[in-house]
């Protein structure tokens, strides 16, 4: 009996039909991945938030009419679909079809951007905290603390006010709050990884902390951090349209949901369409995004449920 | 012949999960008598755990279970929680290995004792204060009055066993079925453990069903051995028989395995080469066979069933026929 | 990694020498002690213990859970920083060395632990996982070199090189020890630290994995320091064994002489509790079962820290503290091969 044949027989049940092939692995991730294609509220969920992305990515070719242009005659119109404004127009005349999309570009780039913003400080900042402990680990938090007690409304108003109303600078407002949260939940797993035997095998086989950090640490908090992430992202989204409400969102004529949402509302008895349509973009959106997080929690620590 | 304490006959258990149906318990029958003390013994994934949470209704939702369970000539299989529920408490009581996830935390020890007195046989308060303390000192707690108020996690790991063990004995149970009661516990608290159980069954009549891995413990306290493997009884016997006349492969190379104090260590243990089968897919016919250094082909096809090799030893090995 | 080269070939260790020399070693952990407090207490996990370890010899340790076994462990490899005495490591004192420095000790020591699993990165292949030691100490290896290195280190412990893109959760635990043992054996150290390598795992696989590393024991002639609660399991991987209690040696001698005739009150104890699968042997045999609990490190007992729980202690064992006495000697007539720390030995 040669060895091979010895250790395969030893180990039945593995499935080793061709004992030369070698034979794929399916990680975490991809088992995820297919749990999470079982889960149906999560699968229409991506299915409807992709068309979305889509139609705002596409936005200029989806309609005849340009995002700023006003058309005199069709002030305050509802929808009507010969003339192809199918979602009306607005009280400048404009349509309001193509302003939604466009809307939906800034939405959701507010929401992409600032939370990945918040993804890279977040989970760099927390990796780090958690994993040196002690001194730093006590610094690094307090310092978060601190910015936590800070009013975000008013830190968001003060730069709005030196550096002007500027698209750019709301994703950075937005992710530099958003971070702290993701902070703690990756210092948090950090340090519950960390403790781990692989990390401790890792040192007593001389790796280096940064590498330590890069192999072991981050890949191993993920998980929760997408989780978060698929949280973070509505949350920013409806953060942005607050801060449109009062005014200190995007500027015209540039738009977002929350820009259009609270242009209708004030419209809300004479043209309805104007709050409704983007409000059920936005509506969907958060849906979506809270359905694909569930799924997320279910597929990636499946003994939880 | 006095009649079985416990009667469990073709008692199978499935679990449904999302990679498929998981058959922890197959087709296992055997019966209990009045005080006597059965050990069972299986690696994990033997489905030694399963039969006893199966019969006592404390199967996780996704679990199905079939066949019959007689405890005092009467059913218990499918009766609802209620019944099952006066019945754990009142006549049969369990120990788990960890003790601290079997106490809550956040109660006294106090309470948590004379709780059971209370629901169960409605003892007044006094009362039940009264014959927990006893109970607390016939298990070895030293001061029992002092520590009674005390919290859970005031107490060691050996005195928190001490405590399952007085509260599962407080109703004077007629079976009491202890699941790797000494596992998570260091050998010299072991010892005190297990000499405890063996004074009180002594002294009690109860009837005991150790489930365990050790086989240590088994051959110092059960009266009669049942040894499982991929959720089937492979063999069942008086200890005796089983520890010196093995018949099954499986329990011969078990008993091989195990690294011995009492012997001067030869150099290699005789091993048992590949894996514990996976119960999603037991392999077909015998469920030891790819393991087993005596397999023939018949064993791949034909389920070998229990039948009696001698006087008391039942075996499952196609081979011993 | 010009360091590293140096340590392995410049020290050849004559086969008498101890590749590793353990000098009074304390490790305490600071109890409390935030961002505004003092720390005020401590935990004595290890408490002056000394050792040698000679080229190829495994030295058992044992002991109940908080006597230390496993820090002591990690202290020799420097994963926790002792808090006195010394690691001397092939003639070099490494006590307390920074990481860097550290780096090229490390390939020759290496560490197996208790949860096959858990001492698993379940985000890396097995074959990532088995070769990060080659990674960080033979970065020049190119692809194809290093996967043929870990699939005959694989294939030398007893797993199908063709597995070697599978992850850890697709294998059993006795196989993810197996994927354990041969991340350490990679670079075929002369220490490997295990400790409680086959606790977690089945009786039937026990045996396998003990098995397989006395034979890699025979091939590679590594030094074990095989750290676990199981004296049965102990006793056959062993050639020497040393008993720890709260943090210090009771007794350290050759396997045979301590499990003959133990002479500290905690190793006989110790040994009459494990239970022997042996119905009649087990009921019939003189156990001497040990009143109470483990006392808490944090305050241990004076003198000998034993005493509250030894059936001979009496006002003397109050104030003195025991040192390790030699009871029997090996042939040179100096170095002891069987010590113990009682002062009562030779009444009882």
């Amino acid at each position: 009996m040669t060895r091979t044949d010895r250790l395969e027989a030893m180990m039945p049940g593995l499935g080793i039909t061709q004992p030369d092939r070698e034979i794929k692995g399916r990680s975490l991730w991809q088992d995820a991945w297919r749990r999470l294609l079982q889960n149906k509220a999560a699968v229409v969920s991506m299915v409807l938030l992709g068309i979305i992305a889509l139609m705002a990515i596409f936005a200029p070719w989806l309609s005849p009419y340009p995002y700023d242009e006003i058309y005199w005659d069709y002030i305050q119109a509802p929808p009507n679909f010969d003339n192809a404004h199918w979602f009306g127009t607005d009280s400048n005349g404009r349509d309001l079809f193509i302003r939604v999309l466009y809307g939906a570009r800034v939405s959701l780039m507010v929401g992409f951007l600032a939370t990945g913003v918040s993804l890279i400080i977040g989970v760099t900042y927390g990796a780090i905290a958690g994993y040196f402990g002690g001194r730093i680990d006590n610094l690094m938090m307090r310092f978060v603390d601190i910015m936590y007690s800070l009013p975000f409304m008013f830190f968001v108003i003060l730069l709005m006010v030196v550096f002007g109303r500027n698209i750019f600078l709301i994703f950075i407002a937005l992710g530099a709050v958003e971070w702290l949260t993701m902070a703690r939940i990756v210092r948090g797993q950090t340090l519950s990884v960390k403790r781990k035997e692989y990390v401790e095998a890792a040192h007593a086989g001389g790796v280096s902390n940064f590498k330590i950090i890069v192999r072991h640490i981050i890949p191993n908090v993920l998980g929760p951090v997408i989780v978060y992430v698929t949280l973070t992202v509505p949350q920013v989204i409806l953060t942005e349209s607050f801060l449109s409400f009062l005014g200190l969102g995007v500027q015209e004529p540039l738009t977002s949901w929350g820009v259009l949402i609270s242009e209708g509302a004030k419209l809300m008895e004479v043209a309805p369409w104007l709050l409704i349509y983007p409000a059920i973009f936005l509506a969907v959106t958060l849906f979506c995004f809270n359905f694909i997080g569930d799924g997320l929690r279910d597929a990636l620590d499946p003994k939880d449920r | 012949m006095t009649k079985p304490l416990l009667d469990v006959s073709h008692l199978s258990t499935t679990f449904k999960t999302p990679d498929g149906l998981v058959n922890a318990v197959n087709d296992v029958s055997f019966q209990l008598y009045p005080g006597e003390s059965l050990g069972i013994v299986g690696e994990s994934g033997s489905g030694k755990t399963q039969v006893f949470m199966s019969l006592m209704g404390l199967l996780a939702d996704n679990g199905k279970t079939e066949g019959s369970v007689k405890f005092l000539g009467e059913e218990i299989l499918g009766r609802s929680a209620h019944d099952l529920n006066n019945l754990r408490g009142n006549q049969i009581s369990l120990i788990f290995q960890d003790p601290m996830t079997s106490l809550n935390p956040y109660l006294k020890v106090s309470r948590q004792l004379t709780e059971v007195l209370m629901e169960h046989k409605g003892a007044s308060q006094g009362e039940a204060r009264k014959r927990s303390l006893e109970m607390l000192a016939k298990v070895g707690i030293p001061e029992p009055e002092k520590r009674f108020d005390m919290y859970p996690h005031e107490f060691s790991g050996g005195m928190r066993q001490r405590v399952m063990i007085a509260m599962a004995l407080l109703c004077q149970p007629q079976l009491l079925i202890a699941d790797e009661p000494t596992t998570a516990l260091d050998v010299t608290i072991q010892a005190q453990i297990l000499r405890l159980m063996g004074d009180l069954k002594e002294e009690m009549n109860t009837s005991i069903v150790m489930i365990t891995h050790d086989l240590g413990v088994v051959a110092g306290l059960c009266d009669r051995v049942l040894v499982m493997y991929g959720g089937r009884i492979v063999e069942a016997g008086p200890v005796r028989e089983i520890f010196y006349t093995p018949r099954h492969p499986y329990t011969k190379g078990l008993l091989a395995s195990m690294p011995r104090l009492d012997e001067l260590g030869e150099s290699h243990l005789n091993s048992i080469p590949g894996q514990p089968p996976n119960l999603q897919h037991l392999p077909k016919g015998c469920a030891f066979h790819p393991r087993c250094p005596q397999a023939e082909e018949r064993c791949q096809s034909a389920h070998p069933p229990l039948r009696r090799v001698a006087d008391q030893q039942l075996s499952a090995c196609i081979l011993e026929a | 990694m010009e360091g590293a080269m140096n340590v392995s070939t410049a020290n050849a260790v004559s086969p008498d020498q101890p590749i590793l020399s353990v000098k009074d070693l304390k490790v305490h952990f600071a109890l409390g002690g935030g961002f505004f407090n003092k720390v005020t207490r401590h935990v004595k996990a290890v408490d002056g213990v000394s050792f040698d370890l000679k080229p190829g010899e495994t030295l058992g340790i044992v002991g109940e859970s908080g006597c230390g076994k496993s820090t002591l462990g990690r202290a020799v490899l420097q994963l926790i920083t002792p808090s006195d005495g010394q690691v001397v490591w092939l003639g070099d004192d490494i006590t307390g060395l920074p990481p860097k420095t550290m780096r090229p000790h490390r390939q020759n020591m290496q560490i197996i632990f208790q949860d096959p699993l858990a001492s698993l990165n379940p985000r890396r292949t097995i074959g990532d996982i088995i070769a990060e030691p080659l990674m960080t100490f033979h970065p020049h290896l190119n692809k194809t070199e290093r996967k043929k290195k870990v699939q005959q280190i694989m294939e030398k412990v007893g797993l199908l090189p063709q597995m070697i893109n599978r992850y850890p959760h697709e294998f059993s635990g006795g196989q993810c020890q197996r994927i354990g043992i041969a991340r350490a054996m990679i670079l075929q150290p002369k220490l490997i630290v295990c400790d409680e390598p086959v606790s977690a795992l089945d009786v039937s696989i026990q045996a396998q994995i003990i098995n397989l590393l006395t034979e890699l024991q025979k091939e590679f002639g590594m030094s074990l320091l095989f750290i676990s609660h199981d004296l049965s399991v102990v006793r056959h991987v062993s050639h020497r064994v040393m008993v720890l209690y709260l943090g210090k040696i009771m007794e350290l001698a050759d396997k045979d002489d301590i499990y003959r005739s133990p002479k500290h009150p905690y190793t006989q104890a110790l040994i009459s509790a494990v239970p022997i699968p042996d119905p009649d042997l087990e009921r019939n045999k003189s156990s001497i079962v040990l009143k109470g609990d483990l006392p808490s490190p944090i305050n241990p007992p004076s003198g000998c820290v034993f005493r509250t729980r030894c059936p001979y202690a009496d006002e003397q064992c109050r104030d003195i503290v025991p040192a390790l006495e030699g009871v029997s000697f090996s042939n040179d007539d100096v170095t002891p091969s069987h010590e113990v720390a009682c002062i009562k030995w030779q009444n009882l």
